[in-house]
């Protein structure tokens, strides 16, 4: 019972962090019905931004104190991500807007593996996995009979306001509207006055936001950063996107959290370990996609028509 | 009549507009000027290229020759620009955001006229809400204004056909347009909705808006505007008072699609009863063009 427990906060900490990273994915698909395989690497970005802040930003006598040291992480890489989101829409996205929709995947695919080989070639050491520094209050909290990391709290916390905020945001604010507008009607949205390259643009930049706090997160969580955790958790993501049905803000949340748990508690009960929770995860993503194509949440709540 | 429309200011001019695409001529040197205050027809059969010319006026297309000026400061080939410069439209097949609200949709509308920070629009700052609560109220207005009040909640998609039309009337409105351009409005409409809509234009006309409306329709048309100008295969064929364009025998022809002997026959009458008025090929296009 103690260990299920466990497992469900577990499946928790993961599912904050793919849910973080799935809003981006089905928010870049709502507008211009892009699968963007690149964003699992700004969420990898995001985590090199924050440990180069730490290690050659951060004077030594704040490392240790997490509420300036991680604010600052937060920032540095949330400002990382973007650039590279915003980068990467600019000069590999937008020049096929009108492309075939198989081509700006396919750069997509690109961009991924470039990004992943930039990271492992000029940042220094990484070849190998680094360790990420523990900023944030290094202990366990006790909730009855489990424990969780504060880092995995924080999380989990930050993973619902955020949530929670975007889509206020997208419901009820000039810009969410103007997004939403575009997505279901591209045209028709400019002759309202709507610049479709800002709307798009403001989709990957609150996109890559939300990967980035992932990102500083999850390496604080784990205390340790790799450059291929952004395409493994990318692909995680995707299948929580595809679950809660694309498009759709909640969806992806609320899928991301399912996938999470499934992680887990797979990997605890199912057999084959934690070596087979991949095969879990992609059993869900196939049979979503023979039987409900649409996802959970289908047609309602979504982004785009 | 005639005498108070040269009174008026021109407010949207397009001259001389020309669309070919690939080796079809959509429009060839289509001109139309729209006085302030004034109602404008675009009549013509299918094909005639009247949405084309739409486009053209809104940015979607980019003539390939002519220019559109509104009061005189030539239109730039970006609907979002355009539609900040004043000019507002709806479409043939209603083009509404299916799945948001009948006031959001609106609110879209509201889109340039708002004013919103980044970071307000976040944690709703005490400017955003304002600007929310005062886009919230006008489009409440227009809604009104339209007939739709009571409705708002409503998602659009479900929305009774005429309801829709008159939506995305109230969505062009709410861009706060100089001029506005309405592609058959009344286009599978009842005869009362009919009339309802052709009041609703005139109202429309009588808060300072100008109006050019396309429609098949030539009772509304010659009911409802005061000059009245005819496109067949891309070109003006007649500009006039509707009284004129009415009786024109190449108009008849045109929209009707009469036999040419009949219409031969329908000329010699008139040509009869109004003496050369109508003979020659420049006699339609000599008024206001």
């Amino acid at each position: 019972m103690t260990t299920l427990l466990q497992q469900i906060a577990n499946g928790l900490v993961q599912g904050a962090t793919i849910g973080l990273i799935a809003l981006g994915y089905t928010m870049v698909y709502g507008i211009i019905q892009l699968i963007n395989f690149a964003h699992g690497e700004v969420f990898m970005v995001g985590t090199f931004g924050a440990l180069a802040v730490y290690r050659w930003v951060l004077p030594e006598s704040v490392q240790d104190q997490w509420y300036v040291a991680l604010p600052l992480m937060l920032l540095g890489g949330i400002v990382v991500a973007v650039v590279v989101a915003v980068l990467m829409e600019r000069f590999a996205y937008r020049p096929l807007r009108n492309a075939p929709r198989l081509a700006p995947l396919i750069t997509a695919l690109g961009v991924s593996v470039a990004l992943q080989e930039v990271v492992r070639l000029w940042f220094p050491d990484a070849e190998a996995a680094q360790s990420f520094p523990r900023v944030f209050v290094d202990a366990q909290v006790d909730l009855g009979p489990v424990q969780i990391s504060a880092t995995g709290l924080l999380l989990i916390v930050v993973s619902v306001v955020l949530s929670v905020l975007l889509q206020t945001y997208v419901n009820r604010s000039r810009m969410g509207r103007a997004m939403r507008a575009t997505s279901q009607d591209r045209d028709t949205a400019r002759l309202m006055g709507v610049n479709p390259d800002r709307v798009i643009v403001l989709t990957f930049v609150l996109g890559a936001a939300l990967a980035g706090v992932a990102g500083v997160l999850y390496g604080a969580h784990l205390n340790s950063v790799d450059t291929n955790d952004g395409f493994q958790t990318g692909i995680f993501a995707f299948t929580a996107a595809v679950l809660g049905g694309i498009g759709s803000l909640r969806g992806a949340v609320i899928g991301a959290f399912i996938i999470g748990l499934i992680k887990t508690l797979g990997g605890q009960y199912l057999p084959g370990g934690t070596q087979y929770d991949y095969v879990w995860i992609f059993v869900v993503l196939i049979l979503v996609l023979v039987f409900r194509p649409q996802g959970l949440f289908g047609e309602a709540e979504r982004v785009r028509a | 009549m005639n005498a108070a429309r040269h009174s008026a200011e021109t407010v949207l001019e397009a001259s001389g507009v020309t669309m070919v695409f690939g080796g079809l001529t959509a429009l060839n040197d289509v001109s139309l000027s729209l006085p302030e205050g004034r109602i404008v027809g675009l009549i013509g059969p299918n094909g005639a290229g009247k949405t084309t010319f739409f486009n053209c006026l809104t940015g979607l297309y980019t003539p390939t020759r002519g220019a559109v000026r509104l009061r005189g400061k030539e239109l730039p080939h970006d609907p979002a620009k355009v539609t900040t410069a004043g000019i507002a439209r709806t479409f043939q097949n209603i083009r509404l955001f299916p799945n948001m609200s009948v006031l959001e949709n609106v609110l879209v509308g509201r889109h340039i006229r708002m004013r919103q920070g980044p970071l307000a629009s976040l944690f709703h700052g005490p400017g955003f809400r304002r600007d929310e609560r005062r886009a919230r109220e006008k489009s409440l207005e227009l809604l009104e204004f339209v007939g739709l009040r009571g409705v708002e909640d409503e998602v659009a998609r479900n929305l009774p056909y005429g309801d829709q039309r008159r939506l995305e009337i109230a969505r062009a409105l709410a861009t706060e347009p100089d001029v506005l351009l309405l592609d058959e409005p009344t286009a599978g409409m009842n005869p009362q909705e009919t009339e309802d809509a052709r009041q609703l234009i005139f109202r429309i006309r009588e808060t300072g808006i100008s109006v050019v409306v396309i429609e098949h329709d030539t009772k509304f048309i010659f009911s409802l505007c005061d000059t009245v100008s005819v496109l067949v295969q891309g070109e003006v064929l007649v500009e006039g008072s509707p009284d004129v364009v009415r009786e024109d025998p190449r108009v008849i022809e045109a929209y009707l699609g009469k036999p040419r002997e009949e219409v031969e026959a329908e000329v010699a009458e008139a040509a009869a009863h109004h003496g050369a008025d109508h003979q020659g090929p420049a006699a339609g296009r000599r008024d206001d063009a």
